[in-house]
């Protein structure tokens, strides 16, 4: 059995974002973190290494400096790691992005009892659509928004959260599922594997890695070739300050009563 | 030469900071007010393999380096000098001298229980009557045979009344002076072992300091810790590697009441203006990085000394006494930039500005520092 996890390298959110001229992002310029979905996803997958002494793999598509984010997460404890980089696949859209991941992971191979962990969302392009799609491209079921993956053999019970409930569903491996944080609380690099990470083994896969799979159509992938494109990125302008009124009389009230007023909330 | 952190050393400060935000910073007061043992953390802290982070991989560790384990203890510190006291003992004062000094059969059982068996370590070395003069400990252990036996007392031992495994110094011949001292290793359930009062001090409460007692304490033959005479050099040794720890300490705890400082004075208005805009506040925010930076370098390449297996007593003494002064001067600084809110227990300053004042003292004081300083200097 193994355990293979798409992850994802994001925007600091409390940091500067900056947009290149063509409306993406320039990731090169922002402070970078692991996305927190996937940790999640990472986590579920250390778990099930320690219940079950499986394989860990972790994915993730990105420049070459992404590397440091799979050494962090191999000094968390995953075993090996993949960095999908190329010039061919910068700027993809989910469809491009998933069908690129999607050949990676069958590059790798899916056997019958392996399971692919994905975050739910990225917090930088919040879509939610790759895990799903990842799924789609390489014909397994999916399971999304996780909150419990249990496995036993291959079956695999996951409590899904719905907005207004959970739905606990059962399917065989080998299949995906996307992570939500109330899946688990992920764990820390701890020092042993600090010391480890960077003698563990990291894959490149380029665009020549790739460019013969089944599943990668090269007219589809990239910028180019990304059926949606980003019409524009910007930081939204900062709300003002807020005002704070005190006191608990008549006068303030009617004081905050033309405040909402002038401003048309009530 | 190379000033830059290697690729581990720059992960453990990320982990380190990591953990300390989420997990360290959140209790730090409580800690102090309660003067509660910080359990769970230190449990944590076992788990991630900081607690013991330098004991070779095939004994439990992690086999980490000096500057790493300086890091590790300075990021904490930031937060909470207790937990950083805590974990600077464990490491350098009780799994150090039995890595360095241990028999085969003492590594395996002690630095196995002092890494995953998540128990507890410390040292024990001071006495009423023997503090910066430590040969003049009156603590005795007799040869019996087939045991030792060991009668006496120690006092200020951090660890003291949560640790399982002491690294214990008494005298084996008195007629010898400094070479009748002998080291041991004791577990708190030995016969005879018990600890005594837990004490109230002025800072680091959630660090657990107490006395230790022995009455015809009961310890195997095989716990002699080095040979019969040496533990005068085991002890001096050991608190040459300690004094990196505490140089890291109190290079943690400037770093955090820095960065409160710069906080605040960012933030508190008076005369129409944040307060860092005035030059009296500018002019200290620079000594305090000026000293945060001297510092960091030479807690820095104390430890790096230490790893590469070169002499460093006077380096450590160098970086102890630097970063411990520097720590005093600027928590007070810190606190007098606070002005009324510095002063109470609203703003860590005050509980880091406690804190900081034992780093002069234990490990060998400023004074004794000095001393190993410059006797190196002008040599015997």
């Amino acid at each position: 059995m193994k355990v293979i996890v798409c992850v994802k390298q994001v925007p600091d959110t409390s940091g500067k974002v900056a947009v290149k001229p063509d409306g993406t992002l320039d990731r090169a310029s922002m402070a970078t973190i692991i996305n927190p979905d996937d940790k999640n996803a990472i986590e579920a997958a250390l778990a099930l290494k320690d219940q079950t002494g499986c394989e860990t793999i972790v994915v993730t598509m990105g420049p070459p400096p992404a590397e440091g984010m799979l050494r962090e997460i191999m000094a968390m404890g995953i075993d090996e790691s993949v960095l999908i980089s190329g010039r061919e696949f910068g700027g993809s859209d989910t469809f491009a992005t998933s069908q690129i991941i999607a050949a990676a992971i069958n590059t790798i191979g899916i056997e019958d009892d392996d399971i692919v962990l994905c975050g739910r969302q990225a917090i930088d392009g919040d879509t939610a659509q790759v895990g799903p799609q990842i799924a789609e491209k390489l014909g397994l079921p999916q399971i999304t928004y996780a909150a419990d993956i249990k496995v036993e053999g291959r079956e695999v019970t996951v409590k899904r959260m719905l907005e207004d409930g959970y739905m606990t569903i059962k399917t065989q491996t080998p299949c995906l599922i996307t992570a939500i944080k109330e899946l688990n609380t992920p764990r820390y690099m701890s020092v042993g594997g600090i010391f480890e990470t960077y003698s563990k083994p990291m894959q490149v896969f380029d665009f020549n890695t790739l460019k013969d799979d089944p599943l990668i159509e090269l007219d589809t992938i990239g910028l180019k070739g990304s059926p949606t494109n980003i019409f524009a990125s910007f930081t939204p302008p900062q709300k003002g300050q807020g005002e704070m009124l005190e006191g608990a009389d008549q006068k303030t009230v009617d004081v905050l009563v033309d405040k909402l007023l002038a401003k048309h909330i009530i | 030469m190379d000033f830059n952190l290697t690729k581990e050393q720059e992960l453990i400060r990320k982990a380190l900071a990591e953990f300390t935000e989420a997990e360290v910073k959140p209790i730090a007061a409580d800690t102090d007010r309660n003067s509660e043992y910080p359990k769970d953390t230190i449990d944590q802290l076992f788990r991630y393999g900081v607690m013991g982070m330098c004991v070779p991989k095939q004994y439990g560790g992690a086999g980490a380096d000096d500057v790493s384990a300086a890091i590790a203890v300075e990021e904490l510190s930031k937060q909470c000098a207790s937990t950083g006291d805590i974990v600077a003992t464990h490491n350098g004062l009780c799994c150090g001298p039995i890595i360095n000094f241990g028999t085969e059969e003492q590594k395996k059982k002690y630095l196995g229980m002092l890494t995953t068996g998540y128990k507890v370590g410390a040292f024990a070395l001071t006495e009423p009557d023997a503090g910066s003069d430590a040969s003049k400990g009156t603590t005795v252990c007799e040869d019996c045979g087939d045991h030792w036996k060991m009668n006496g007392s120690k006092i200020f031992i951090t660890n003291g009344y949560v640790a399982d495994v002491f690294v214990v110094f008494a005298m084996t011949d008195k007629s010898k002076g400094t070479k009748g001292i002998s080291a041991f290793i004791v577990e708190k359930d030995f016969p005879g072992f018990s600890v005594g009062r837990h004490e109230v001090k002025m800072g680091l409460h959630g660090s657990p300091t107490a006395e230790i007692v022995f009455e015809d304490c009961i310890i195997p033959k095989e716990n002699l810790l080095g040979k019969l005479g040496q533990g005068f050099k085991i002890a001096m040794n050991t608190l040459d590697g300690g004094r990196i720890g505490i140089a890291a300490q109190a290079l943690g705890i400037l770093e955090g009441a820095m960065e409160e400082t710069i906080n605040f004075t960012k933030s508190r208005v008076q005369f129409g203006r944040p307060i860092s805009k005035f030059q009296n506040t500018q002019f200290v925010i620079a000594d305090m990085e000026v000293a945060r930076n001297a510092a960091r370098l030479l807690t820095y390449s104390a430890a790096a000394a230490k790893s590469e297996g070169k002499r460093f007593t006077k380096d450590a003494a160098i970086a102890k006494l630097f970063a411990s002064e520097a720590c005093m001067k600027y928590t007070t600084k810190a606190v007098q930039m606070h002005g009324g809110y510095g002063y109470t227990n609203d703003y860590p300053v005050e509980r880091m500005m406690r804190d900081a004042k034992i780093t002069e003292i234990y490990e060998g004081t400023s004074e004794i520092q000095r001393v190993v300083i410059s006797g190196n200097v002008l040599g015997k």
